[in-house]
């Protein structure tokens, strides 16, 4: 039977397994490569999605439990959000692989987290690249932007 | 993923008592909350069973409320629910401190309290607080309600009394009066698996409960009956360690376990005001 | 404006924040099979019979005898076969591949396979086979230790690292149209690699195909720190043996857990050494021994080692050194290539080593480090006598001024938190002759708005494609906007020789910038699009030119082993638990002395992003091998640092200029992983915590608690080194030995 929800703003009807990993509709069913795995147990968070506006990671979510969601992925910024801009500008990406799911954990941190709030809000995603502080400061340039 | 999907059924259950029936008329199936650990295992081919029971839509068992002074929480309630829950911060804070040191951000959106106790896991951050708290388990089945103390709700490494029919509905969890106590000791600063867990508190008399150091979460009686006799904290953590069973194991060594457990145990008693 | 010392904006940035990079994973080709590699689950022994315990309908299978060239994994020694054939040598050994259009069948394929074990050996220093042996000699050992008022000994243990680069290894092989004839044709292999000529010579080896007939192409690659060098060329070959033979595409990705428990690993390491000291604190003579556990077979291990014992003197002026180094065989996967590459295992020892050697003579551990950093003119261990751009005392006076290091070295005395420091340097390029006997090529070709560059170097993260263009953007003359970067695909760009050795910048950044001058010189006053019009399509290719004044002997190892040193200071200071004997790293400055930083921002993420790795393998990255398998190979359980165990890094960088470097760059790439471990250890024991290895678990500084600061007293020295030698070896807790 076919499961419907809303992807980056698009109503989407899917038929396969309702066990299927929302990761794997979104990479396979839906095209959007964006968003991808690193681990496959909840641990590195480069799989983050925003279902309902939260962050989850899509290898835990059997696609049943998406129905009638709405997904955000890093295709669904468009290229407009000041955070992807501010993640080119100051370092944030290096190898590019933690970047979609760090970003849209970081989409869910709000307009202009605290430190703390940065640091526990993306303990959950892995960068074996920056060491972080280029994150942060990456995150902390998009809040400035998006106040002007 | 090494898991296979094609091979395995899923059943919807739009209530609860659909739930029920299912488990009662098609049982065993495996139930399915917030997946934070069942998929992982499936990610992992080492998950087995081929019947699962999704109980994500069951609304009904999120709630978060009062219950006389105490408070009652759904199992499906997650860990941000908790975390962010006025009623869990002003009555059981040791709860919401334990929901905020589980994985990042991603699990806590999902993981549930009762997926927490029904994984089983004996370093499950949760698993504590309900001991010392002396939580009810309130059970489910299509016969009808039954309710097990948290306390005697595992009988051994992962093995609880629940039947393949029953399901976990909710935790009773009785007002605690006293001062609360938690703390987490992972093998990192955040996501991390518990290599010590404990959770105590001062009612009438101290309760405290580690994981991590058994092959379920435990409580200490002995310490407890020690400390209400008017124990020193040098006698409580002597008596503790005599009490727990800790393992070396990937994460860490018995002998760590336990002098971690006695320390934290003596920095609890001391910040509750012991001497 | 020139782009060189600027912050531009990096050339794959739009892709990989939109998510529109094309990582090996996000491609698929039309009639796709998936791979699957059949492993051994014993470390040593031979196979006694394989069974297909399946349908086989639909599958391809391929063992070693459908190999056609040589069963190897060409890179140095030809000991490591593609597949085994019957001997077994580690856990994780691949026997068997397997292909199917169905990822559920493949899984569930179930192959059984029998074996004849024997005894495995995990003990590096117990071993029978020897993959190198290095001895570097300067000055007569026995006239240092005479002129010493002290000698100072220790051992110093690492374990092992992984690289848990965040995209799995993975590559898709993709069989060309057979060939007028009948004959099979050529293959194209795409992946996520470091060195896509590697893995072009280990297929031509392993298909018998000449190269022509082979194509690698490299895809956006998520993290390599070494582990994508060498490995490609095995997971490369499983993929064009099946593509082969099925006459199919063919995609291998490793799921976490195959990579952790099949691919290199950093070498854990046992250093001794044994010094000779005057009262005031001068080094007379180093005495250091190296053992790197390779693992089951060579890979890289001869040069990780060569790297590893030219460091392992450290940035010191010594008039007599001896560094023996070895390498051996032990029934593990084999360890191979990792960000420092043996530098930051011989550098933890020697670090730790000399605030040890600082407490035997009650000296302050910053004073024996000033007394005895090198200085222009001296001379190294293997003899290279440094030039102007030898930065250790300006690098470890700047971090000890930053961080009020003596003062606060005072001030936390009898706290739980201690301050520790590190001094340290690292060699830029190939070892040694490396790089005249790589001679590598980069090509620049005239584009209609500028110039597109050639090279076989790959952009893994570091910032490659955007510091290439910078260097060619300011000596063409055109703008940073105006230089492209051509895929590194040995189909289209010349052999620039690997992504490794932190020789991208300094040695292909040279070469481009040579065929930069050349092209601007044949421009003359014309623009790109005159010069085209006029002149038709214009290629400048140019090689590695050896600076006249390196020389370098192999057999004797004297001589100018790098062309350019970096130089670097770490300083840490750690928190330790008082019931839980964790650590947590509060603060961390590095000074870093690299040349010159082509792209300040990118130059600092090498620097915070190595440091974060270091504090890692300081403390929380334990690789637990049981029965010579990693048993803790999962990210649940083998821990690499999250933001929260990631303190502030404060980078300073200074500059230096290396007169053969482009612009005056040196590399910065490895540096910075070598100096956090033993700027830990060395605060811990500050802080009352007596180690000798890493990671330093809560476990071990749970029972290393025996130095305190009383106990710690010049006099004191000697015995307590001796004693704790002594519960150092009883510890027993090499990684290779952990249970």
């Amino acid at each position: 039977m076919p499961i419907t929800l809303t992807i980056n703003g698009t109503r989407t009807r899917i038929t396969a397994h309702p066990m299927t990993r929302l990761l794997d509709v979104l990479r396979e069913d839906c095209g959007l490569t964006g968003t991808k795995e690193g681990c496959g147990e909840g641990e590195c968070g480069a799989c983050t999605v925003l279902l309902d506006g939260v962050p989850v990671n899509s290898c835990l979510v059997p696609l049943a439990q998406a129905d009638g969601t709405h997904v955000a992925t890093i295709e669904g910024l468009r290229g407009r959000h000041p955070l992807q801009r501010a993640f080119v500008e100051h370092g944030g990406a290096q190898c590019g692989i933690c970047t979609p799911g760090m970003i849209m954990a970081a989409v869910a941190l709000g307009r202009k987290p605290s430190m703390d709030a940065m640091r526990v809000g993306l303990a959950g995603n892995l960068c074996r690249c920056t060491g972080y502080w280029a994150i942060y400061r990456s995150i902390r340039s998009a809040a400035g932007a998006s106040k002007r | 993923m090494r898991g296979s999907i094609s091979n395995r059924r899923l059943f919807e259950p739009r209530s609860l008592r659909d739930a029920l029936r299912m488990l009662r008329d098609e049982g065993p199936l495996v139930p399915m909350a917030g997946c934070t650990d069942l998929y992982v295992s499936l990610n992992f081919g080492t998950l087995k069973d081929t019947r699962f029971l999704n109980l994500w839509r069951l609304d009904a068992l999120r709630k978060i409320e009062t219950r006389g002074a105490g408070v009652s929480i759904g199992a499906l309630a997650t860990h941000t629910n908790i975390m962010r829950s006025a009623l869990v911060g002003k009555r059981l804070p040791m709860l919401a401190a334990a929901c905020r040191e589980i994985g990042g951000v991603q699990i806590q959106n999902r993981g549930t309290l009762g997926g927490n106790v029904a994984n089983a896991s004996p370093a499950g951050d949760t698993l504590p607080v309900l001991a010392a708290a002396d939580a009810v388990v309130v059970l489910a089945s299509a016969g009808g309600i039954r309710r097990v103390p948290f306390t005697a709700f595992y009988t051994g490494y992962r093995r609880s009394v629940m039947r393949p029919d029953e399901l976990i509905v909710a935790f009773d969890i009785p007002a605690v009066h006293g001062r609360q106590w938690f703390r987490k000791v992972g093998t990192r600063a955040a996501q991390a698996i518990s290599k010590v867990v404990m959770a105590a508190c001062d009612d009438d008399r101290p309760r405290i409960a580690v994981g991590s150091v058994g092959p379920t979460v435990v409580r200490l009686p002995r310490t407890e009956a020690a400390l209400a006799s008017g124990a020193s904290i040098a006698d409580a953590r002597r008596t503790l360690v005599d009490e727990i069973t800790p393992i070396d194991d990937l994460r860490s060594t018995a002998e760590y376990r336990r002098r971690v457990a006695a320390n934290l145990l003596a920095r609890c008693l001391t910040e509750f005001g012991m001497s | 404006m020139r782009a060189v010392g600027r912050n531009v904006l990096r050339k794959d940035g739009v892709s990989k924040v939109t998510g529109a990079a094309r990582y090996i994973d996000d491609l698929t080709f039309p009639n796709l099979l998936y791979g699957r590699t059949i492993r051994s689950t014993i470390p040593a022994g031979e196979i006694a019979g394989v069974h297909l315990n399946f349908d086989t309908a639909g599958f391809t299978i391929v063992d070693y005898r459908d190999i056609a060239g040589r069963n190897i994994v060409a890179l140095i020694e030809d000991d490591q076969p593609c597949l085994a054939e019957r001997e077994i040598r580690h856990v994780a050994e691949p026997i068997l591949l397997l292909a199917h259009a169905d990822r559920e069948r493949l899984l569930a394929a179930d192959v059984q396979i029998d074996y004849r074990a024997s005894t495995p050996n995990y003990d590096p220093a117990a071993s029978a086979i020897t993959f190198k042996t290095i001895t570097i000699d300067k000055g007569d050992l026995d006239r240092g230790f005479a002129a010493a008022d002290r000698i100072v000994e220790g051992e110093y243990r690492v374990g092992h690292q992984e690289q848990l680069y965040i995209e799995p290894n993975g590559v898709i092989a993709v069989p060309g149209p057979d060939g007028p004839g009948g004959d099979e044709g050529g293959i194209v292999i795409y992946g996520s690699m470091q060195c896509p000529y590697y893995v072009h010579r280990a297929i031509t080896v392993l298909l018998d195909l000449p190269d022509d007939h082979v194509r690698i192409i490299q895809t956006e690659t998520g993290g390599g720190f070494g582990g994508k060098e060498e490995y490609p060329s095995m997971i490369a070959g499983h993929a064009a043996l099946l593509a082969r033979k099925a006459r199919r595409p063919v995609k291998i990705i490793y799921d976490r857990v195959e990579d952790m428990l099949a691919t290199t690993k950093r070498h854990p390491g046992i250093i001794r050494h044994r010094t000779g000291v005057t009262r005031d604190g001068r080094l007379t003579a180093m005495e250091i021994d190296v053992l790197l556990d390779g693992g089951a077979y060579a890979t890289l291990s001869a040069v990780v080692l060569s790297r590893g014992v030219i460091h392992a003197s450290g940035p010191y002026r010594c008039d007599h050194i001896r560094v023996r180094g070895r390498a051996t065989m032990t029934n593990t996967p084999p360890n191979g290539a990792f960000r420092g590459f043996g530098a930051p295992q011989t550098q933890f020892a020697t670090e730790v080593h000399m605030d040890r050697i600082a407490d035997a003579l009650g000296l302050d551990p910053v004073r024996v480090r000033d007394i005895n950093a090198l200085r222009p003119g001296d001379t190294t261990a293997t003899g290279q006598r440094l030039g102007r751009d030898c930065s250790a005392r300006q690098v470890l006076r700047e971090a000890v001024a930053r961080t009020d290091f003596t003062r606060r070295r005072k001030a936390l005395a009898g706290s739980n938190r201690g301050i520790g420091l590190s001094l340290f340097f690292h060699g830029s390029g190939f070892t040694g002759g490396g790089e005249v006997k790589l001679a590598s090529k980069a090509a620049l070709a005239l584009t209609e708005r500028g110039a597109r560059i050639l090279v076989a170097s790959t952009e893994i993260g570091q910032g490659t494609r955007t510091m290439h263009a910078q260097i060619v953007a300011d000596t063409l003359g055109v703008p940073y906007d105006c230089i492209d970067v051509n895929a590194a695909d040995t189909g289209e760009v010349p052999n620039s020789g690997p992504t490794v050795a932190s020789r991208t910048c300094m040695i292909v950044g040279r070469i481009l910038q040579r065929c930069a001058e050349d092209m601007r010189a044949r421009l003359g006053a014309m623009t790109p699009r005159q010069y085209l019009r006029a002149h038709g399509p214009l290629v400048v290719t140019k090689e590695y030119e050896k600076p006249s004044d390196i020389t370098w002997d192999d057999s004797s190892y004297r001589g100018d082993a790098y062309g350019s040193y970096g130089w670097a200071c770490d300083v840490v200071e750690v928190e330790v638990d008082r019931d839980t004997w964790q650590a947590t790293p509060v603060a961390f400055t590095t000074v870093h002395e690299i040349g010159k930083a082509i792209h300040p921002m990118l130059a600092k993420g090498q620097i915070e992003g190595g440091s974060a790795q270091g504090i890692g393998y300081a403390l929380i990255e334990e690789v637990v091998m049981r029965d010579g398998r990693m048993a803790n190979g999962q990210l649940t359980n083998y821990t690499i640092p999250t933001t929260l165990d990631t303190p502030a890094i404060e980078v300073v960088m200074l500059e230096n200029p290396y007169k053969h470097g482009p612009f005056g760059a040196k590399g910065v790439g490895e540096m910075p992983i070598d100096g956090p471990a033993p700027a830990v250890i060395n605060a811990l024991r500050h802080a009352g915590f007596d180690l000798r290895e890493i990671p330093a678990t809560p476990e071990k500084i749970m029972r290393a608690r025996s130095a305190s600061p009383e106990q710690r007293r010049p006099s004191a020295e000697r015995e307590s080194l001796r004693s704790s030698a002594r519960s150092g070896s009883e510890l027993g807790v090499g990684p290779q030995r952990a249970k």
